[in-house]
């Protein structure tokens, strides 16, 4: 078995489009009041560069190679968790009317309905 | 060369890493299961950069010398770049959100042409198709890094005016052709060396510089209201980029999580210009919001001022009143004495909504991000679609440091700038309230034909001022207290 991960033209263009469709479709179910944690959430997302980073960094032959491969891991890592800081910030303060200051379990029914209500 | 081991490792952290990510945005669709969401997303996160400390193992000749060097260099940029980012998403006032988006934004674009940059200075791209591919990557993120920057700039305030000359686009047009001119030659220069004049780190020099100045140049003249969209613009650049330069290390959850984050971009984008009746050309190559040069429709009616204690009495005494917050509120930082004024209504046995323009604010949904902070629950804030045609049967509506997202001229007036624009029916209400701090215009320098209806009132002052007065008018009423 090998398992050498080896991505060639078409195959990259299916990943591509498949990933573009699956990216497309989930947003698109996203309703206009989450639309802020939504970008920073994505833009968490793409903070996964950082693992790009680090491979260009560890194969870093020069010392201009090391420099540039340092920089790309700080602001690959910079990407990934100031996205996740300012999203999960976010996300923690929407509440709703009948339980304002809880995120437990209690009235989720009538919170899933009031939210199903509005997209109708 | 990897082991079978590590490859194993690898491969399954980042697909693990690309599942996490779909199923985490995916829950966000909700905002009962979103903090879930970037939580799944956020272990995806960990796991896919533990794994790829792996990459240790397969590094060749050249670098295994430098290797203890680099582990340590890549912990220390991990800790120093995370640790700071970390920090200031802790710290930053939602008010400032949109600014440091942005900045994370451009830190992932540079990132994605730091990567492009290893590639093309050690010569490590292999064919022509991965040295195109990277060399577009190295252009989407480069421009995505600087243009993200200009715009924080502006978001913040450093730059406070649209920067524009004569022959602006002209020369935007001449740095992108020079860009890709540069990229043409290293790809020719690559293939045959005796081609190239300039030695090539020179060049890559040359082009990463004419890519940097592009996105500058690009971002300098679009306006502050326009911001929404340039953001979403930028957020779907970093995901192409990334997505591109996965490809070229041959990493899936790299092309995968990029690729979606560019298609939610582009969806968010058009969703942004659609709202604003534009199209994304026009919102990032025309001048809008310049000295209205069209005619303008006359207008009848008169600006009728009114005190805040009285503005606010006439709401506690409606049935209905719906509420249209604009970024005014934000720059005054009233949100929470609009909540504060809101329960004093609803303790009366008013129904209080909040109506949301798509591009109310600075980024995409700011305004719903702001009322949430101010304590305000998401079930009283409806989107435009779903508010509009309640207005007909609304006592109040009180617009806050809002103007062109209530301006009727989008519905009636052909010559109007933004005719056309999907708007708030604010002014089909039978009684319209507008605290705004002065007889100025919006950011599209139209007058609002809303502002002198017969049906309409002002309230001139800072929006949190005002909402201070109309808070004590109403309690000093005494009124008991309606269940």
């Amino acid at each position: 078995m090998d398992f050498q991960i080896s991505i060639s033209g078409f195959v990259a263009l299916y990943i591509f489009m498949l990933a573009a469709f699956a990216g497309w479709v989930i947003i698109g179910h996203v309703p206009a009041i989450l639309h802020t944690p939504l970008m920073s959430g994505s833009n968490f997302v793409h903070g996964i560069v950082v693992v790009g980073g680090i491979y260009a960094l560890l194969n870093a032959s020069t010392v201009q190679e090391q420099v540039i491969g340092f920089f790309a891991v700080l602001l690959g890592a910079g990407n990934a968790a100031g996205g996740y800081a300012v999203t999960d910030r976010m996300l923690a303060m929407f509440k709703t009317s009948d339980h304002p200051a809880t995120h437990t379990g209690h009235g989720k029914a009538a919170r899933v309905k009031s939210i199903h209500a509005k997209k109708q | 060369m990897l082991t079978l081991i590590e490859q194993i490792g690898i491969g399954a952290a980042d697909l693990a890493a690309a599942f996490l990510f779909l199923y985490g945005l995916h829950r966000m669709s909700s905002p009962v299961t979103a903090p879930s969401g970037i939580f799944v997303a956020g272990i995806g996160m960990a796991v896919a950069v533990l794994a790829s400390f792996l990459y240790a193992f397969g590094v060749g000749t050249a670098a295994r010398l430098n290797l203890p060097v680099n582990i340590g260099l890549a912990v220390v940029a991990l800790g120093l770049g995370g640790g700071a980012a970390w920090w200031s998403g802790r710290k930053v006032a939602m008010t400032a959100m949109p600014q440091m988006v942005a900045i994370y934004n451009g830190m992932g674009g540079g990132a994605a042409g730091a990567i492009a940059a290893v590639e093309l200075f050690g010569n490590k791209t292999q064919g022509m198709t991965e040295l195109i591919v990277t060399l577009l990557g190295a252009v989407i993120g480069a421009v995505s890094l600087s243009g993200s920057l200009i715009a924080w700039a502006k978001l913040d305030g450093v730059i406070d005016k649209p920067f524009r000359v004569k022959g602006q686009q002209a020369c935007n047009a001449l740095v992108m052709l020079a860009t890709v001119a540069i990229g043409a030659y290293i790809v020719v220069g690559s293939a045959d060396k005796a081609a190239l004049l300039l030695a090539m780190p020179t060049t890559i020099y040359l082009f990463f510089g004419c890519a940097l100045a592009l996105g500058i140049l690009m971002t300098l003249p679009i306006g502050g209201a326009d911001m929404p969209v340039v953001i979403s613009i930028f957020n779907a650049f970093t995901g192409l980029a990334v997505g591109l330069e996965g490809y070229v290390l041959q990493n899936p959850a790299l092309m995968i999580a990029g690729m979606v984050v560019g298609a939610a971009g582009m969806l968010l984008t058009l969703l942004m210009a659609k709202a604003m009746n534009r199209s994304v050309s026009n919102v990032v190559f025309t001048n809008f919001g310049e000295a209205a040069k069209h005619k303008q429709g006359k207008i009848k009616g008169s600006l009728k001022p009114m005190q805040p204690g009285d503005a606010g009495i006439a709401m506690r005494y409606a049935a209905s009143v719906i509420i249209v917050p604009g970024y005014g509120l934000a720059v005054s930082q009233g949100q929470g004495k609009l909540f504060e004024f809101v329960k004093v209504l609803q303790a009366g046995g008013v129904s209080v909504k909040f109506a949301i323009h798509p591009v109310a604010g600075r980024m995409p949904g700011q305004m719903d991000v702001l009322l949430a902070e101010a304590g305000v629950p998401y079930d009283l804030i409806v989107q435009m679609e779903d508010v509009n045609d309640q207005f007909a049967n609304t006592d109040v509506a009180l617009v806050i440091g809002a103007n062109d997202v209530v301006n009727p001229a989008a519905r009636t007036d052909k010559s109007s700038a933004i005719y056309g624009m999907p708007i708030l029916n604010a002014d089909q209400a039978k009684k319209v309230l507008v605290i705004k701090r002065g007889e100025g215009k919006g950011y599209a320098g139209i007058v609002n034909a809303l502002f002198y209806a017969e049906n309409c009132d002002m309230v001139y002052g800072d929006a949190q001022t005002v909402l201070i007065k109309m808070i004590e008018a109403v309690r000093g009423l005494n009124l008991p207290a309606v269940a």
